[in-house]
């Protein structure tokens, strides 16, 4: 056995059913010792692609995705997709094929130091040195991937080491990661001194992110939503792990988010954040974020407390257990009048959409959520679609909902609905995207092709670079720079090119039977949806101001914005 | 030449780290990224061979200290990270100073380094090497009183700290 093949052997002990990965020379021992392997190797036309396909993957399924690409440039594909994941905290294992260890440091031919341009974006790295140490590094890294806060691992292994004998005793040794620390259930006198706050709490606010997901904490956040009788707002993450169909859900809350959640930021006495970490998208401006209101904080990671806001009580552990420990300790609060106020402003501020102008994206999307009703797997892309779908496609499970959040990685959503997909072949998988993101990963049609996927692919095309477009008209005087996208393709032809089926929509009257008819079929399909060019995502929150400052209706076109001074 | 004493902005940081590959320029990185500069940086054996010792001096925001410090904490390979004021610790720093030396300025200069506790431990041609340990206070005076006698390089250590009492740093 050389060490390529203890590698694999390790990783089908760990169950990995998929590997996604594009061979190279410095690679070649490892997918050689697949050959014959019960992994499934799964050959994707560029790196990056790989590495959303883990991810998507991950997401779906809660087990770690695993990449295998070779050296230099093949590496270096993949740091976007690193990158994501660890914004994301997605559990990942990334192998890279290395040039032989002597020539390590000399620029040898496809020769990158990936484990140093990956520090920054990884959760842990190892760059293998000794062929013996491969089984512990394995199963370190499973380990460190998907326990605590998850987030990708990379291994780099020179070919000298994967090829040389395996000498070692065992294939499952002890591990060696004395710093490497696990918070658990949580501190009860943390959790006592959390629940005291909800006492004379009149308006409450229960904040869902990523971290629910994660340790799928949904069915104690119902309970703990039901005792207190507490309304739920969510991140973009946070999407579905309590039901956004329940009356007690204000959606998503936030720059792109509903009125009503984000009304609901500026009136409530108490915020709890399960499993958010506070971003940037989510408080606009932390000084002014939910004023005068108690902030109570459950997060696995420690560095988060306190990071973007100092919480009046903080409990470090996983948001299951710790939320589960909560809803004994609490006292039901009165909200009747809370929730009749924000029962008020869902009235009022509904989201909304014209239907008199053409084909919107929102009516698009609105005929998606018909046909699916929150039982499909969503996978997004980045920009206006995202956003629209993350306001009109509610969702009723958190691992049904997958997008790029913390990176904001345009091309991860179709790469990443391929990975869904393999992880979950029974559901409906549909990927919704953009025509600019789309064009960024587009060649993985051929992936779905030959594994015969039946992913569903939404284009929502504008022509544009959307989001940008919106920023441009409303606070840079409409001087477009940089966001048109002429010569988009007849996506349907591309798609047929693939050997995908196409399917074309540009008229609100036959959107939902041609959804419909995309949806029913039996394999992959693009849904080309050529919707009005200059719909704008509304409400909005300016990057750096607060819900304070939420622009609900579309501004006249002689109301003047100042620039944003916010982050992006 | 005293204000490290007084700046606010100045911090001693120790950290424990297991002795794997990447493990200084991750934390490095940690500082790095968060506007902290590094004035000086020891790595050291400790009595465990497994696991080394950072002593790291920087200069930066109070605020983001705490940050950096949780950080810091979770690296895979690192144990253990804290702050260290001077009240629960004490330091020492070490150095070697090359300076322009005739026997005319002997007396005036061993009358500066007794007071000091520092060792002239070689002379040759004009030149003397001096060595001095103690706290960073200390050797930031003697450094200004030799100036005089023209300094023509100097070397230090850099802080290390150890907590008092019986538990460990």
């Amino acid at each position: 056995m050389n060490g390529a093949e203890a590698l694999i052997h390790c990783l089908e002990n760990f169950g990995v059913e998929y590997i996604w990965g594009l061979s190279g020379g410095a690679a070649i021992p490892i997918f050689d010792a697949l050959v014959g392997s019960k992994i499934k190797l799964i050959l994707v036309r560029h790196e990056q692609g790989a590495t959303h396909m883990a991810d998507g993957y991950a997401r779906a399924t809660g087990r770690p995705g695993v990449v295998l690409v070779t050296s230099g440039p093949g590496a270096t594909n993949t740091v976007t997709g690193i990158m994501t994941a660890h914004m994301d905290s997605v559990p990942m294992i990334v192998l890279t094929g290395q040039t032989i260890s002597p020539m390590l440091g000399k620029d040898a031919f496809q020769e990158s130091d990936i484990f140093g341009i990956t520090m920054p974006v990884v959760k842990h790295s190892y760059l293998v040195k000794v062929t013996n140490d491969i089984p512990r590094v394995i199963k370190e890294a499973f380990h460190i991937t998907n326990t605590g806060r998850p987030g990708p691992v990379l291994i780099d292994l020179p070919k000298d080491v994967t090829s040389a004998p395996f000498t070692g005793d065992t294939l499952d040794p002890k591990m060696d990661i004395p710093g490497y620390q696990v918070a658990g259930k949580g501190n009860l006198a943390d959790i006592k001194k959390m629940a005291k706050m909800f006492k004379g709490a009149k308006r409450p606010i229960l904040l869902v992110g990523h971290g629910a997901v994660i340790s799928r904490a949904g069915e104690a956040i119902k309970q703990l939503a039901y005792k207190l009788n507490a309304p739920v707002t969510n991140t973009l993450l946070g999407k579905g792990e309590f039901p956004e169909t329940d009356p007690l859900s204000l959606g998503m809350l936030g720059m792109h988010g509903t009125a009503y959640a984000n009304l609901g930021l500026t009136r409530c006495d108490l915020i709890l954040s399960i499993g958010s970490r506070w971003d940037d998208r989510v408080n606009g401006n932390p000084a002014k974020f939910c004023i005068g209101a108690k902030k109570l904080h459950i997060d696995i990671d420690e560095a988060e407390i306190g990071k973007i806001l100092q919480p009046d009580a903080y409990c470090i552990g996983d948001a299951r257990l710790i939320v589960e420990e909560l809803v004994k300790h609490v006292e039901p609060c009165d909200t009747n009048e809370w929730l009749a106020e924000l029962n008020s402003y869902k009235k009022k501020h509904p989201l909304k959409f014209k239907t008199d102008k053409g084909l919107s994206a929102q009516y698009v999307l609105h005929e998606l959520q018909e046909l699916t009703q929150g039982r499909a797997i969503i996978s997004t892309d980045v920009g206006q679609h995202q956003m629209w779908s993350a306001q009109f496609n509610l969702s009723i499970n958190g691992r049904k909902w997958i997008s790029s959040g913390g990176a904001g990685t345009m091309g991860f959503g179709f790469p990443a609905a391929i990975g869904a997909q393999f992880g979950c072949p029974n559901d409906l998988v549909v990927a919704v995207v953009g025509d600019g993101g789309f064009q960024m990963t587009l060649y993985e049609l051929a992936t779905v092709f030959i594994h015969k996927l039946p992913v569903k692919v939404l284009i929502i095309d504008n022509k544009y670079l959307g989001m940008v477009r919106q920023w441009q008209e409303l606070f840079f005087d409409n001087r477009l720079s940089g966001v048109d996208l002429e010569g988009n393709p007849d996506f349907v032809k591309l798609a047929e090119s693939y050997h995908v089926k196409g399917v074309h929509i540009d008229k609100p009257e036959h959107a939902r039977e041609r959804l419909k008819e995309a949806l029913d079929y039996k394999g992959p399909v693009v849904i080309w949806a050529e919707v009005i060019k200059e719909g704008n995502v509304f409400p909005m929150i300016p990057a750096g101001k607060s819900a304070y400052e939420m622009i609900i209706e579309p501004p006249n076109a002689s109301q003047k914005l100042e620039k944003p001074t916010g982050s992006t | 030449m005293f204000k490290q004493k007084q700046n606010p902005n100045i911090h001693t940081i120790s950290i424990l780290v297991a002795n794997k590959p990447g493990v200084l320029v991750r934390c490095a990185q940690v500082f790095a990224r968060r506007g902290f500069n590094i004035d000086a940086l020891v790595v050291s054996a400790t009595v465990n061979p497994e696991f080394s010792r950072m002593t790291i001096t920087a200069q930066g925001d109070p605020g983001t200290l705490d940050q950096i410090i949780k950080q810091t904490s979770k690296l895979v390979d690192v144990t253990h990270c804290s702050e260290h004021t001077g009240i629960d610790s004490i330091d020492r720093e070490y150095a070697l100073v090359k300076i322009k030396h005739s026997p005319s300025s002997k007396i005036a200069l061993n009358k500066i380094l007794k007071k000091f506790h520092a060792n002239v431990i070689r002379t040759e041609k004009g030149v003397a090497i001096i060595e001095q340990s103690g706290t960073t206070q200390e050797l930031d005076e003697l450094e200004g009183l030799l100036k005089k006698f023209g300094i023509i390089e100097m070397v230090r250590s850099g802080k290390l700290v150890m907590v008092k009492g019986r538990q460990a740093t």
